[in-house]
């Protein structure tokens, strides 16, 4: 029971950053990035790549990896998305999905269609503590979680830059008048974002397998992302980790099949009843 | 360029234009009726361009015509094909029986979808689609006695009113009578008040309403329409592939749909057909590629040394054999169109067709997107 | 007459009172204009009218009809038609398809009879088009028939868009804010146009105006509006000298 507890949070988490990917940007652009779960595929190649062919240590990989993943978000933004500013939401949300597509063929032409195991140091580690058995993966997904979370509110909250970001997102035109160099801004968010769905990727890496596939877990989180209604930074979080949580109950609880689909069938609830979420607040049109 | 006369109003009502129009569409016409007889090869490949034309259709209906933009139609496609090939192979129904009876399941899908999709608007109903198309899935995974699972279920040909329909030929036809039903339909509705309602819902959902438009009745007709269609496509599909399994219907489907609507061009029906034709016969060029381009590579390094131009067959082979290439060529396609020809291959034909008909007073702006508001003109 | 009768309405949005009691009535055949500064409530009533928002209190009635009663979609048929401030036309489509949608509330079309576009389908879509010319003739808008909205300057949707509105074929129309964004010769026009749709059509006219021109040209009543609180009602001239209404203008 705690154990399984401890995994859903754990799985959660994933979810949750993954979401919280989706929410920065959604934020701050108003576009719906669908590449996020395979921005968080290509940072678990990435790091995999340094660690196993060019035999960096996991920590360099880690901070290699996820610096990589975050300036090719920035390059994707400056690139691509920025031509898209400004229209209909149902051209960008095809422009992502697009670049989702290339992300996992580029994946399988540069790394393959196998399935690879990332070795971490927490790998087949366990701390029995009152009883229950908690492998060291897990700690280091919800803690690396925390710590992250905790790093992106001091960010947000304390810099000049991070609350010039909440500023730009929050009224581009106003921000631009400010002095905000917003384009600037754009392209920062668009690499934390990416770095953030990284570093999701390589956390998750020693639990599930990387393969080219990972990035449809992008998926869930956007039950979560939903869930915590869409412009919400904890929300996102709270959305993960319930859809993680649910996910992993219901594995255990109900009949086969219905885990796979528990997420879905939540998102389509949540949608159906409260279609802003559990925070967000859904703005209607001024006539 | 060429002027009408109008003479009555019923004059706006005709599917086609003018006589000239009309008379083109006469010729594409025979040219599909005489097609079998020149390309037999390419005949299945072409009847999947005629299914798939249903499909654009159908998500041209929703997504270009009301708004609606869904990110899972390949599971109406799924219920379609598995509720047809049940109704005729489980229950013994008569083929046409079961077509209509398939569309009917799948409308009823559709309304599923279609009711909480109510409250909803823009990304947040293309997520719940997504959601629902996902779970459509595990349940045609799971529903081993209608679907036979992952075991995958095999379709016999066609047999309507005891004649069947074995022969690519005959299939072709099917297929394109389907679709020129499916058109005429939708066209017809495009015409009428319903086709007027889906646009205003599209275009301002509060003035629609205010026009007298109960949204929930036409967005839940939309669905229902379109799944319909999706449903007959579905059918035709099934026997197309001749095997279903449930990971046929995946969500890269559902994208290859919305990349008909795209590449082809939002808000028109031709758009849908183009598209379908497009991402239909991209695979076969692909493969054809496949052959073809390793050589020519090997062919042409080769003039610089024999040795680097067999190591360019070999490198240009290994890359193009390369199973991820299909999906990001797609992904490629989708990301060019959208930055560089939002309105469509359709909307590339209208500028080519007006750069002749007005030949030499062809003007650019023509085309451009007006972005300033404030104008006024005097009205006389 | 009395045919649009509002009685105690009361808006709040969260905590903000958007309307607070405020009463009038429309009689037959008048135009009945509402002032009043930015943010007074003037929308938010026309809001309550077509059934967008639902009054916090309140009542609403149309020919003695409770109109809390009626769905926001079946507003048109009983014949109240609107526009709005910031225009709402279906932009990707032409003006003649604009003003067709606006025949929607008389469409009494099965749907087989459209999917298979049978006669009496036809018939009925060719009655909606000689609707529909009869407007166009009625606002001049030949020349822009099959022209989209998007490529339309802002003059001429205005126009377009009271046009869509009277293509319902309305008791009641409601007017918000015609002359914004018009050129001074535009709002003269509009001003013709208001006065014709009273007097040749019969339409009574419920209108939203900031432009007093506008306003001492075409009403025969006004209603001041300030903090969702009715000031005075009476002619425009009453109206303009109250010392209520000039304090909310001028400030005090």
């Amino acid at each position: 029971m705690l154990q399984l507890l401890l995994n859903g949070l754990a799985v959660g988490c994933i979810y949750g950053l993954v979401a919280l990917g989706f929410v920065l940007i959604y934020k701050a652009t108003e576009l719906v990035n669908f590449a996020q779960g395979d921005l968080m595929m290509l940072g678990a190649f990435t790091c995999y790549m340094f660690v196993v062919w060019y035999g960096a240590g996991y920590w360099l990989a880690f901070v290699l990896a996820v610096v990589t993943v975050a300036l090719f978000g920035a390059a994707l933004d400056s690139a691509v998305l920025r031509r898209v500013l400004g229209q209909p939401q149902f051209a960008v949300v095809m422009l992502t999905i697009g670049l989702g597509a290339i992300f996992r063929s580029f994946a399988s032409i540069v790394w393959g269609s196998e399935i690879y195991t990332l070795p971490t140091p927490f790998s087949a580690r366990a701390t029995r503590i009152a009883g229950v058995t908690i492998s060291h993966e897990y700690i280091s997904i919800i803690a690396g979680t925390v710590i992250l979370c905790a790093a992106l509110y001091a960010f947000f909250t304390f810099t000049r830059v991070g609350v010039a970001m909440q500023a730009a997102s929050q009224n581009q035109l106003a921000a631009y008048y400010m002095g905000i160099p917003v384009k600037r801004m754009f392209s920062l968010i668009w690499a934390i974002s990416a770095g953030v769905a990284a570093i999701a990727g390589i956390l998750l890496a020693p639990v599930s397998l990387i393969d080219i596939n990972l990035g449809f877990l992008g998926l869930k989180a956007f039950a979560a992302a939903v869930l915590g209604g869409f412009g919400s930074i904890p929300g996102a979080l709270a959305g993960g980790v319930t859809i993680g949580l649910i996910e992993l109950f219901s594995g255990a609880y109900l009949p086969q099949g219905v885990k796979d689909v528990a997420a879905y069938v939540v998102l389509l609830v949540v949608l159906a009843i409260r279609p802003q979420g559990m925070f967000g607040t859904i703005a209607r049109k001024k006539v | 360029m060429r002027f009408l006369l109008k003479t009555s109003y019923e004059q706006d009502l005709r599917l086609f234009r003018d006589a000239v129009q009309r008379n083109w569409y006469i010729a594409l016409g025979l040219a599909l009726l005489v097609l079998p007889a020149l390309v037999p090869t390419y005949l299945v490949d072409i009847s999947l361009v005629f299914i798939y034309g249903l499909c654009g259709v159908s998500l041209m209906v929703l997504a270009g015509y009301t708004g609606l933009v869904s990110l899972g139609h390949a599971a109406f496609l799924g219920i379609g094909a598995y509720a047809h090939v049940y109704f005729v192979q489980d229950l013994g129904l008569p083929w046409v029986i079961s077509v209509a009876l398939a569309a009917a399941v799948t409308a009823g899908a559709g309304v599923l979808v279609g009711l909480p999709a109510l409250r909803m608007t823009g990304v947040y109903l293309s997520i719940a689609t997504l959601a629902f198309a996902l779970i459509i899935q595990e349940v045609l995974t799971r529903w081993e006695r209608v679907t036979h699972g992952l075991k995958g279920r095999p379709v016999d040909k066609p047999v309507i009113f005891g004649v069947s329909l074995a022969h690519d030929a005959a299939f072709y036809f099917l297929c394109l009578a389907a679709l020129i039903g499916g058109l005429w339909l939708t066209a017809n509705l495009l015409r009428a008040p319903t086709g007027r309602a889906w646009v205003a819902i599209r275009d301002s959902e509060i003035a629609a309403q205010s026009m007298g438009v109960n949204r929930a009745r036409y967005k839940t007709l939309a669905f229902a329409y379109s799944a319909a269609l999706m449903g007959v496509a579905g059918a035709l599909f099934a026997h197309k592939v001749g095997f279903l399994a449930p990971d046929i219907f995946s969500v890269l489907l559902s994208i290859q749909f919305l990349l008909m609507v795209v590449v082809g061009g939002l808000g028109s029906l031709h758009g849908a057909l183009f598209g379908a034709a497009f991402v239909a016969l991209l695979p076969v060029l692909i493969s054809e590629a496949r052959d073809r381009v390793p050589a020519w590579a090997g062919q042409v390094v080769a003039l610089a040394g024999k040795d680097a131009g067999a190591a360019a067959f070999l490198g240009v082979d290994r890359f193009v054999k390369q199973p991820g290439l299909e999906p990001g060529l797609f992904g490629l396609i989708l990301v060019l169109f959208i930055l560089f020809e939002p309105l469509g291959v359709y909307g590339r034909w209208r500028k080519v067709q007006l750069y002749f008909s007005t030949f030499p007073l062809y003007k650019r702006a023509t085309f451009r997107r007006q972005k300033t508001y404030m104008r006024s003109e005097r009205l006389r | 007459m009395t045919l649009l009768e509002a009685e105690q309405l009361s808006m709040n949005f969260g905590g903000i009172r958007a309307l607070d009691g405020v009463s009038f009535e429309v009689n037959s055949g008048e135009v009945f204009t509402i002032i009043g500064p930015n943010g007074a409530g003037k929308t938010t009533i026309f809001n309550l009218i077509s059934r967008i928002y639902e009054p916090t209190r309140g009542r609403l009635a149309f020919c003695g009809r409770d109109l809390l009663r009626v769905p926001a979609h079946d507003i048109a048929a009983l014949g109240i038609a609107r526009t709005f401030q910031n225009i709402e036309l279906f932009e990707h489509a032409s003006v003649l398809q604009n003003l067709l949608l606006g025949r929607h509330a008389h469409a009494r079309g099965r749907f087989v009879e459209e999917l298979l576009f049978l006669p009496r389908a036809r018939a009925r879509e060719v009655a909606h088009r000689e609707a529909v010319e009869r407007v166009i003739d009625f606002l001049d808008l030949q020349a822009h028939r099959d022209s989209l909205v998007v490529n339309l300057p802002y003059g001429v949707r205005k126009v377009v868009e009271m046009g869509r509105a009277l293509c319902t074929e309305p008791r009641l129309l409601l007017l918000d804010e015609p002359s914004s964004g018009l050129s001074v010769e535009e709002t003269e026009d509009m001003a013709f146009w208001i006065q014709d749709i009273r007097t040749v059509l019969g339409i009574t006219v419920l209108m939203v105006e900031h432009d007093m021109s506008l306003v001492s040209a075409v009403s025969d009543r006004v209603l001041a509006l300030d903090y969702g609180r009715v000031l005075t009602v009476g002619t425009t001239r009453e109206v303009q000298a109250h010392p209520d209404v000039v304090k909310a203008y001028l400030g005090a």
